[in-house]
């Protein structure tokens, strides 16, 4: 439990730190830390324990206990799929900002910001 | 199939069944419009039909898969998602045939009927889930449809743009996701109902006021209160005046409706604590979003920045807690709704006419578009807050709520903002349409063919008419919101259908 908590709070600071850096390519690495970081807390949301699959065996009708809770194991396999695919586009998107602004610095992508 | 499941699903399925169609039909230009026309109306119909079958019977609710509640997901409609879904729907096909006019043939081909179809899936899933990792993933659902349809297009403004918007937004589903995550940890449940049900009797405390907070913060990036909206700005004048007319009408006010959610059904145990901090940010949200509008020089950038002063109004609303506060707040939504998905059309019509909505490169539209300026009128005083339109009522309805429980400070700022938000209504008006352009060169009106002019102005006319009719008319609309208030303040009626008798 506690190497776990320790390592979800690493990932989270390392994660921000990197997103609050001015570069656009250290934010993409920033927001995959932190869904990391995230899916680890929804993973180990239903308690952690040393015991089998919670998966109910062959000719029984209930789970063999002690069991882990199942839930946040289905919740978490959707979470990391969403994940992906957010930060599968958020790497193209960022390739692209990153060839339109010619600049890898966030300070310098404002036209947004100006009028016009 | 009971009456109940179908007419629960289909505002989902309708969509997407719509979006794969589209996207099958993306080499048929013509035939990718009639199956998006289809689509649009078809989910308005069902969303009138949801309505009438919520109003007869209270709260209704479908177990998918037919696990029973908590264990498998729920989708539930009481008066609030009904309304909801049949104001979006309708949106949805407004701005959907304004599009049809606008939009160049390489975005129409490279899947922006597809993701419209899929953005109106995740809202309107949205508002009926009654699971909150559910609603997780509609979110989800919604914003990944929303990133591409900002960035479609790859200009230089909507790339930087979509960029802090994707950022901000991702960080607020991760941060909703971690609280969903200590929520269950917490609780054992995820169910909305059957949290109500487990925090009353439990009681709350520390812990769990701490995971309303990250909601709070989670929803709130959504729903751009502040101090949390500075992607809302900097992104929603981008993308073509169809995307950000969709965004500025529905998007954050998803992020509104879960706020009322979370904060009426789940996070009630101290209401003391967390609706007087509600009652600050909306404070906050209001004024900073009037006075941010005020520096403004471009029509999309000043209606931007007045969504966030209005998301103030719906919040505080909700953080008056009260029967009258949250009806108010309901009524404030779908006015909203209505008038502000107008507003960037008619700002979308501007920059069609004159080739640029800059206010410093535009003029005289009184006398060359004098139908465009009577069009802007209705709006635009509307979001205002002048008497008869439908913004006069929902203002006074929150006000007026205000005043009731003695909230002296907030029911000023209210005001203010609403005078502020007048002067912006004006400054767009007189220099876009009142002041006079005598060398002509500033705008020079380009003619329309009849098709685009039908499907421009027909839909701007539409929603005039609503704001119109709601301010005329407001007691049909009146009584619903009060009817979900109190559904909202005391929601057996919610509980009953998802959870049925046994477990109450």
């Amino acid at each position: 439990m506690l190497v776990m908590a320790l390592l979800i709070g690493g990932l989270i600071a390392a994660g921000l730190y990197l997103m609050l850096r001015r570069s656009v390519a250290k934010l993409i690495f920033g927001i995959v830390l932190v869904g990391h970081a995230v899916n680890l807390i929804v993973f180990s949301s239903g308690g952690l324990l040393h015991a089998g699959s919670p998966v109910v065996e062959e000719g029984r009708k209930t789970l063999v206990h002690p069991h882990p809770d199942p839930l946040p194991q289905a919740l978490v396999l959707t979470a990391i799929v969403i994940g992906f695919s957010v930060q599968a586009f958020a790497i193209v998107l960022i390739k692209r900002a990153h060839q339109a602004a010619e600049t890898d610095d966030f300070d310098r992508m404002d036209t947004t910001e100006r009028d016009g | 199939m009971n009456s109940a499941s179908l007419v629960l699903t289909l505002p989902v399925v309708i969509p997407l069944a719509t979006a794969i169609l589209t996207l099958a039909l993306r080499e048929h230009r013509a035939a990718q419009r009639t199956a998006s026309v289809t689509g649009w109306t078809g989910l308005l119909g069902v969303a009138i039909w949801l309505l009438i079958e919520v109003q007869d019977a209270g709260a209704i609710a479908v177990q998918l898969g037919g696990w029973p509640a908590p264990y498998g997901i729920t989708f539930v409609a009481d008066r609030l998602s009904a309304l909801m879904v049949l104001v979006s729907a309708a949106m949805g096909l407004a701005v959907g045939l304004y599009s049809l006019a606008g939009l160049s043939p390489e975005r129409e081909h490279h899947g922006h009927h597809t993701l419209f179809h899929v953005l109106l899936m995740g809202v309107n899933g949205s508002f009926l889930t009654g699971d909150l990792f559910n609603l997780y993933v509609w979110f989800e659902v919604m914003l990944i449809a929303s990133f591409v349809l900002v960035t479609l297009g790859g200009r230089r403004g909507q790339l930087e743009g979509g960029l802090k918007y994707m950022t901000l937004n991702l960080l607020g589903s991760m941060i909703f996701l971690a609280s969903v995550g200590f929520l269950y940890s917490q609780t054992g449940t995820l169910n909305m109902a059957h949290l109500h049900v487990v925090l009353d009797e439990s009681g709350g405390g520390t812990l769990l006021l701490t995971i309303s907070v990250l909601l709070l913060i989670a929803f709130g990036i959504k729903a751009a209160v502040f101090p949390l909206f500075m992607w809302l700005p900097t992104s929603y004048h981008t993308p073509p005046t169809a995307v950000s007319a969709i965004f500025a009408g529905l998007l954050t006010k998803v992020g509104v409706y879960a706020l009322i959610r979370a904060f009426t059904l789940i996070f009630t145990f101290d209401v003391g604590w967390t609706h007087s901090l509600l009652l600050w940010l909306a404070g906050l949200t209001m004024a900073s979003g009037v006075l941010g509008a005020m520096v403004q020089g471009s029509v999309r950038r000043i209606l931007s920045f007045h969504i966030v002063s209005q998301i103030g109004y719906m919040v505080m609303g909700l953080a008056l807690y009260t029967l009258a506060g949250l009806a108010g707040a309901v009524f404030y939504i779908i006015h909203h709704i209505v008038v502000k998905t107008n507003l960037f059309l008619i700002g979308g019509l501007i920059a069609r006419v004159c080739g640029s909505a800059e206010l410093s490169r535009v003029g005289g539209l009184i006398r060359k578009r004098p139908l465009l300026a009577g069009l802007f009128l209705i709006p635009g005083l509307s979001l205002a807050g002048i008497p008869p339109l439908s913004g006069f009522w929902a203002k006074f309805a929150v006000i007026k709520a205000s005043l009731e429980v003695d909230a002296w400070v907030i029911a000023a700022v209210a005001l203010a903002v609403g005078l502020w938000t007048l002067f912006s209504m004006m400054k767009i008006w007189s220099e876009a349409f009142w002041k006079p352009d005598p060398e002509d060169e500033r705008c020079v009106p380009v003619p329309m063919d009849l098709a685009s002019r039908v499907l421009g102005y027909g839909p701007v006319i539409a929603l005039a008419l609503v704001t119109i009719a709601i301010g005329l008319y407001p007691a049909w609309l009146a009584d619903h919101a009060a009817a979900s208030a109190v559904q909202l303040l005391e929601p057996d009626d919610y509980l009953r259908a998802v959870l049925g008798e046994a477990l109450r």
